[in-house]
């Protein structure tokens, strides 16, 4: 492997890393805190879990084509676009988590004199974490792959080769991408199950 | 204000509750004495348990009054009252991600003891409930038997030394050897530590063997309100009914 090539890789690796960091962090900014709105308030997750649902059906690429006209072309959009992607996974297990904790143990908690905020901190949250954290793995793994496509906005990231190996048919060129995004989604997967294990209550 | 009786810990005046349109409580008064164990007998649906979480709060009262040492309920700050009324579960209802000591010590936390007056206290409830502190302090609740669950769930429930303890069939879903001790237990619990309980159940025998007096609701009212051994002769026809399931010794032939 020449070193050009190896230097590519390593830099569209690093962007594609970018990517996905940046799209996690603003989709679990959103979620999370969104997540322990509306675990209290049944109708309106019904509404936002619709939206997230819908949100996730349109085809990514079709959706970079809607926000093209309003954001233009680049990583801004990509990292618009793929947030709205990883919603759905980390809001829905985040609400599992929380709303799913034993009624009888939720009871006690009120029972006792906690507060909704002690009960929302102190029980239900930790209890909660390893479906936050399943989410937060699901989100990441799925945008590992998807984030690929930014490449046809001009956002790069590995996605880059697969563009150039589809239009030349360059069969090193897919690989070039492919491996390490694999690697990565791989990677990302065994690292937060681990800290699903690490924090996992009890 | 109005003052309830000095002895008295609870007095619940002409109280009716409504859930979902239903009608689950009517008028109902009831008052409980320092020291003394009412329980609160009835078949599913009877509305025992709702009564019991009018008390604390959990359901609110429709019409009528609830004094809690004295003070009307709506006097009360809900979540200063509700510390000062310990209550037990079916299952008991642990927090599974603590340990028997940070469950035990639960309520101590909340009023802001210091941490060895906490430690200290939770090695006493747990001789109190009959459980070595040594061995079971650190152990989380899936690591423990369901009596001794709910032996956790009593010294939890005792935690910051409440005046009045709630008990919502605690003892149903043990095994009957087990349920037994719990049951002779909480007899020792009370000459020890001299508590005024209100104690739901649907066992007949349970509320003959634990209470100072029962309370038999039927249809969201009080029907009888009578000592274990009145209750052995009462003609009211829900009393009767209990009454027969307990003489019918069934034996093989």
């Amino acid at each position: 492997m020449n070193s050009r090539l190896a230097a590519e890789i390593w830099l569209l690796s690093l962007q594609h890393l970018r990517l996905v960091g940046l799209t996690i962090l603003i989709a679990a900014a959103i979620a999370l805190p969104g997540a322990v709105l509306l675990a209290r308030r049944p109708v309106a997750r019904r509404w936002a879990l619709g939206f997230t649902n819908i949100a996730q059906t349109v085809p990514s690429l079709a959706l970079f084509g809607f926000l093209l006209p309003f954001i233009g072309i680049g990583e801004r959009t990509a990292i618009l676009a793929l947030s709205l992607y990883a919603l759905l996974p980390i809001l829905r297990n985040s609400l599992t988590g929380i709303v799913g904790v034993d009624a009888a143990v939720r009871e006690s908690a009120l029972a006792m004199g906690m507060t909704e905020r002690q009960i929302l901190w102190q029980v239900e949250l930790p209890l909660a974490v390893p479906s936050i954290v399943a989410g937060l793995r699901i989100a990441t793994v799925t945008t590992i792959g998807t984030a690929t496509i930014a490449a046809f906005i001009g956002a790069g990231g590995l996605g880059v080769f697969l563009v150039r190996g589809i239009s030349m048919m360059d069969k090193p060129a897919l690989l070039a991408g492919a491996l390490p995004a694999a690697a990565m989604a791989l990677m990302a997967d065994e690292g937060l199950e681990w800290i699903e294990r690490k924090l996992s209550p009890g | 204000m109005k003052v309830a009786m000095s002895s008295a810990i609870l007095e619940i005046r002409d109280l009716s509750c409504e859930l979902c349109g239903c009608t689950i409580l009517r008028h109902v008064n009831l008052t409980v004495a320092e020291g003394e164990t009412v329980v609160l007998l009835g078949r599913s649906g009877c509305g025992k348990t709702t009564l019991l979480k009018a008390v604390n709060g959990l359901v609110p009262a429709g019409s009528g009054e609830i004094y809690f040492e004295g003070r009307a309920q709506s006097q009360w700050d809900v979540v200063k009252m509700r510390r000062r009324m310990g209550y037990v579960i079916q299952d008991a209802g642990l927090f599974p991600h603590w340990t028997v000591e940070a469950n035990v010590g639960l309520v101590p936390r909340l009023e802001n003891w210091d941490a060895a007056r906490v430690a200290e206290r939770v090695g006493t409830l747990l001789e109190t409930v009959g459980l070595a502190p040594g061995e079971f302090r650190n152990r989380y609740p899936r690591q423990l038997s369901g009596g001794q669950r709910q032996r956790v769930g009593i010294a939890r429930a005792l935690g910051a030394d409440p005046p009045l303890l709630l008990f919502d069939e605690p003892f149903a879903s043990l095994d009957p050897i087990t349920r037994f001790e719990l049951q002779r237990q909480f007899l020792e619990l009370r000459h020890t530590v001299r508590k005024t309980a209100l104690f739901v159940t649907h066992d007949v025998r349970e509320a003959l063997m634990l209470a100072s007096r029962i309370a038999l609701l039927r249809g969201g009212t009080i029907e009888l309100l009578a000592t274990p051994a009145e209750f052995l002769a009462a003609r009211t026809p829900e009393a009767q009914a209990f009454l027969a399931g307990l003489e019918e010794n069934w034996r093989p032939k």
